[in-house]
C-alpha cells in the first residue's frame, strides 16, 4: 500500500470511530430518559411517590407513638375544565397505618374528558417513605360531560420517615391526557357522541 | 523562492474566481477566512439584537418593544452569539492555524470541511426567518426550555430545524479536527510539541462530539413532543419537563467549556510572543485543560439548584462545581507566571490578552458565587447571571477572538494592521464592556430578574448605565471591521514572523500565508 493510501486507511479508520461516538451519545440522549426516572424513584427527586402492595402494608407495625401531619392539596393544570379538591385539607396518621382518603372531581364542561393526575409529595426527603397501595393516578381518569366522581387514595407513611419530617403534603395536578388517551373504538364513539350533541346543545 | 514555487503552483490548480471559488473552495485558509467573515455577520447582527434589549431596558416601562418580541430578541441573541458566533469563531480559527502550526498541507478531510461550512448560513437563514411567522421566533430563551417550547408556532420547530444543522456542522467540523491533529501532524511534532491551541481545540473537538449529539436528541424530542404524540416532557402523558433541563444542561455545560477552552488557546499563544518567554507550564495547561473538559460532565444540575434536587445533589453538584476553579486556577496562575519578569510590550493582541485573563477571572470568581447552592437561590435568574456569563462569554471568548485576529491578521493578510486604531478599539471596547456588564451584577444582586421586558423603580440607574455601555459596545465593533478591512486592504507589509520573536511554525512561511503550505512537511527541531 502507497503512503497515500495508508494515510487514507488509517483517517477511515478514525473517522469511523468518531461517527460511532456521535451516534453512541444520540443514543445516550435518549438512554437518559429511562435513567432519569431510575433515578428519581431512587432518590424521591420531584416528589415521585412510590407505590406498595396493601397486603404487605398491613404487617407492619404501626408506630403509635408518633403523629404525622399530611396535607392535601390538588389543581388543575393544562386547559383541564374541571374541578378538583381533596374531601379533607389535612389528616393526622401514624406511621406504618394504612390511611384511606378521596379527592372529588368534577368535570364542569358540556363534553367528556380524559385527565391525568400526578402526584408530589413535599418535602422530597419524604416522597420515598409515602406510599401509595391505590390511587386515582394509577390511570387515566375519563369524566362525562358535568360528572361528579369520587377518587379514592389509600396510602401509608412509613415508620422509617426521617424523623425531622413532621408534616408531609400530598398534592396532585390534574392535566388534560386527551392527546394521550388508550380508548376502545366504543370509548371513541362515546366521546364523539357526547360531543356532537354538546355541539347541538349549544345551537339549540 | 518560495512565492515562485506558490504562483506556479496556483496556476496549475486554476481556481474558479469570484464566488465559486468561495462556494467550491476545500482549501483550509479560504474555509477558515468563510468562517470568520460569517461570525463577524452573526457577531454583529446579535449585537444588534442584544441593543434592542437595552433599549427596552433603558427605562422601566414598556416603551420600545412589546415583550413577546424582546423575549425573541434575547433567544436569538444568545442563539446566534453561541452557536453563530463564538462556535463558528473558533473554528475559523482552527482551520487556519491547525495545519499551519502542525505542518500540515491542509485539513485531513477538506471536501467535509467546505461542506460543514455552508451548512451554516442555511441554518442560520432558517432561525432567522423564523422571525417572520406567525407567533414569531423562539422566545422560551437560548435553553429552549420545555414545557414553553411544546408550545409556540412554527418558529419553534425552525428554530429545532436550524440547531439539527447547526449540530451537523460542529460535529462534522469536531471530526475533521481530531482527525487532522491525530493523524497530519508532521514528522517529529509529538503530542506534547504541539502548540497549547492545537491541544485545547483537540480537546474542545471531544467535547463537541459528546455532547452536540445529546443536544440534538433533546431537540429531537421536543419536536416529537410537539407532532408525533410523545410525551417526554409533557406530565399528562407521563413525562416531565424538568428532564428536559437535565438533558439540555448535559450538554449545556460542555458547551460552555466548548466556547471557552480554545479562548484559552488564543491567549496561550498571544501571551508568550510578548512576554518574549515560552509557556510557563506547557504541561500543566495541556492536563488542567483536560481536567476542565473532564469536570465539565459532571456539573451540570448547578444551572437548576433551584428546581429541587434531594440535598446530596446539591451538595455533589455545588462541589465538583467548586472543584473547576482548581485547574482553572492553575492556568490563570500560569499566564501570569509567563508574563513575571518577561520583557513585556503591550501591542493590541496583548492588550486583549490580558484584558481576558483579568475580565475572564473576575467572571469566574462570579461563576464560583453562583456554585455555593445556598447562596444560588437568591442569585438564580437573575441579572447576577447574566452579567457572570458575559463576563466570561464576552471578555473571555469574544475578546480572546479578538485578540487572537489581530495577532494573526498581519500572517493572513501580509499587513499590519493600524496599531493605533486597534489600540483605541481595544481601549473602546474594554472600558463599555465594563461599563455594561459590571451593574449588572448589583442589579442582579438587588433581585433584579433576567428576560423580562420590565422593571422596578429602584434598577432605573443602573440600567441606565449599561444601556449606554452596551451601545458604546455595540458602535466600537464597527471600529473593528473598519480596522480589519484597512488591513485587508493594505498598511504596511508585515515580515514572515510579523512580531519579535513568536513561537510555532506558523511564522516560518511567509506573510501573506500563500494558499499552499507545508506540501512538503517541514523539520521539527
Amino acid at each position: 500500500m502507497s503512503v497515500a493510501g495508508q494515510a487514507q486507511a488509517s483517517n477511515r479508520r478514525l473517522i469511523g470511530k468518531l461517527v460511532l461516538l456521535v451516534f453512541a451519545m444520540f443514543g445516550f440522549g435518549f438512554a437518559l430518559v429511562p435513567l432519569y426516572d431510575v433515578f428519581c424513584d431512587i432518590t424521591g427527586l420531584n416528589g415521585k411517590t412510590g407505590t406498595a402492595d396493601a397486603n404487605s402494608i398491613t404487617k407492619d407495625a404501626v408506630d403509635r407513638s408518633r403523629t404525622i401531619t399530611v396535607e392535601f392539596t390538588g389543581n388543575t393544570a393544562g386547559g383541564l375544565p374541571w374541578e378538583f379538591r381533596p374531601a379533607v385539607a389535612k389528616m393526622q396518621v401514624h406511621p406504618g397505618a394504612l390511611t384511606r382518603t378521596s379527592y372529588f372531581a368534577r368535570n364542569t364542561s358540556g363534553h367528556a374528558g380524559v385527565g391525568r393526575a400526578i402526584p408530589s409529595v413535599t418535602p422530597s426527603e419524604a416522597a420515598a417513605h409515602f406510599k401509595k397501595t391505590e390511587c386515582f393516578c394509577f390511570t387515566e381518569q375519563t369524566l362525562e360531560a358535568g360528572e361528579l366522581k369520587e377518587m379514592p387514595v389509600q396510602f401509608v407513611v412509613e415508620s422509617d420517615l426521617p424523623p425531622g419530617i413532621n408534616t408531609v403534603t400530598l398534592s396532585y395536578a390534574f392535566f388534560n391526557a386527551e392527546k394521550y388517551a388508550r380508548r376502545t373504538a366504543d370509548d371513541e364513539a362515546q366521546v364523539n357522541a357526547a360531543r356532537t350533541s354538546n355541539i347541538r346543545g349549544d345551537r339549540s | 523562492m518560495a512565492t515562485a514555487d506558490v504562483a506556479h503552483h496556483e496556476e496549475h490548480h486554476h481556481h474558479p474566481s469570484g464566488v465559486m471559488r468561495w462556494i467550491t473552495t476545500t482549501n483550509h485558509k479560504d474555509i477558515g477566512t468563510l468562517y470568520l467573515c460569517f461570525s463577524l455577520s452573526m457577531f454583529l447582527l446579535g449585537g444588534l439584537m442584544a441593543l434592542v434589549i437595552r433599549a427596552e431596558l433603558f427605562q422601566p416601562g414598556l416603551q420600545v418593544v412589546d415583550p413577546h418580541f424582546f423575549n425573541q430578541m434575547t433567544t436569538m441573541h444568545a442563539l446566534l452569539m453561541v452557536f453563530g458566533a463564538i462556535m463558528p469563531g473558533f473554528v475559523g480559527f482552527a482551520n487556519w492555524m491547525l495545519p499551519m502550526m502542525i505542518g500540515a498541507p491542509d485539513m485531513a478531510l477538506p471536501r467535509m470541511n467546505n461542506w460543514s461550512f455552508w451548512i451554516l448560513p442555511f441554518a442560520f437563514t432558517m432561525l432567522l426567518s423564523s422571525l417572520f411567522t406567525a407567533g414569531g421566533g423562539p422566545a422560551a430563551g437560548w435553553t429552549l426550555y420545555a414545557p414553553l417550547t411544546i408550545q409556540g408556532g412554527m418558529g419553534v420547530d425552525m428554530t429545532i430545524f436550524a440547531i439539527h444543522m447547526m449540530g451537523i456542522s460542529s460535529i462534522l467540523g469536531a471530526i475533521n479536527i481530531i482527525v487532522t491533529i491525530f493523524n497530519m501532524r508532521a514528522p517529529g511534532m509529538t503530542l506534547m510539541k504541539m502548540p497549547l491551541f492545537v491541544w485545547t481545540w483537540l480537546i474542545t473537538a471531544f467535547l463537541l462530539i459528546a455532547v452536540m449529539p445529546v443536544l440534538a436528541g433533546a431537540v429531537t424530542m421536543l419536536l416529537t413532543d410537539r407532532h408525533f404524540g410523545t410525551a417526554f416532557f409533557d406530565p399528562a402523558g407521563g413525562g416531565d419537563p424538568v428532564m428536559f433541563q437535565h438533558i439540555f444542561w448535559f450538554f449545556g455545560h460542555p458547551e460552555v467549556y466548548i466556547m471557552i477552552l480554545p479562548a484559552f488557546g488564543i491567549i496561550s499563544e498571544i501571551i508568550p510572543t510578548f512576554s518574549r518567554k515560552p509557556l510557563f507550564g506547557y504541561t500543566a495547561m495541556v492536563l488542567a485543560t483536560a481536567a476542565i473538559a473532564f469536570l465539565s460532565f459532571i456539573v451540570w444540575a448547578h444551572h437548576m439548584f433551584t428546581v429541587g434536587m434531594p440535598l446530596t445533589g446539591e451538595l455533589f453538584f455545588m462541589y465538583s462545581t467548586m472543584l473547576i476553579a482548581v485547574p482553572t486556577g492553575v492556568k490563570v496562575f500560569n499566564w501570569v507566571s509567563t508574563m513575571w519578569r518577561g520583557a513585556l510590550t503591550f501591542e493590541t493582541p496583548m492588550l486583549f490578552a490580558v484584558a481576558v485573563v483579568f475580565l475572564f477571572t473576575i467572571g469566574g470568581f462570579s461563576g464560583l458565587m453562583l456554585a455555593i447552592t445556598p447562596a444560588d437561590f437568591q442569585y438564580h435568574d437573575t441579572y447576577f447571571v447574566v452579567a457572570h456569563f458575559h463576563y466570561v462569554l464576552f471578555s473571555g471568548a469574544a475578546m480572546a477572538m479578538m485578540g487572537g485576529a489581530y495577532y494573526w491578521l498581519p500572517k493572513w493578510t501580509g499587513h499590519m494592521y493600524d496599531e493605533k486604531l486597534g489600540k483605541i478599539h481595544f481601549w473602546l471596547t474594554t472600558i463599555f464592556f465594563n461599563v455594561t456588564f459590571f451593574p449588572q451584577h448589583f442589579l442582579g444582586l438587588a433581585g433584579m430578574p433576567r428576560r423580562i421586558p420590565d422593571y422596578a423603580l429602584q434598577f432605573t440607574e443602573f440600567n441606565v448605565i449599561s444601556s449606554i455601555g452596551a451601545f458604546g459596545l455595540g458602535f466600537a465593533q464597527l471600529l473593528f471591521v473598519y480596522v480589519i478591512v484597512k488591513c485587508v486592504r493594505g498598511g504596511s507589509k508585515a515580515t514572515d514572523t510579523v512580531w519579535e520573536a513568536p513561537r510555532g511554525l506558523e511564522w516560518t512561511v511567509p506573510s501573506p500565508a500563500p494558499y499552499h503550505t507545508f506540501e512538503t512537511p517541514p523539520k521539527i527541531a
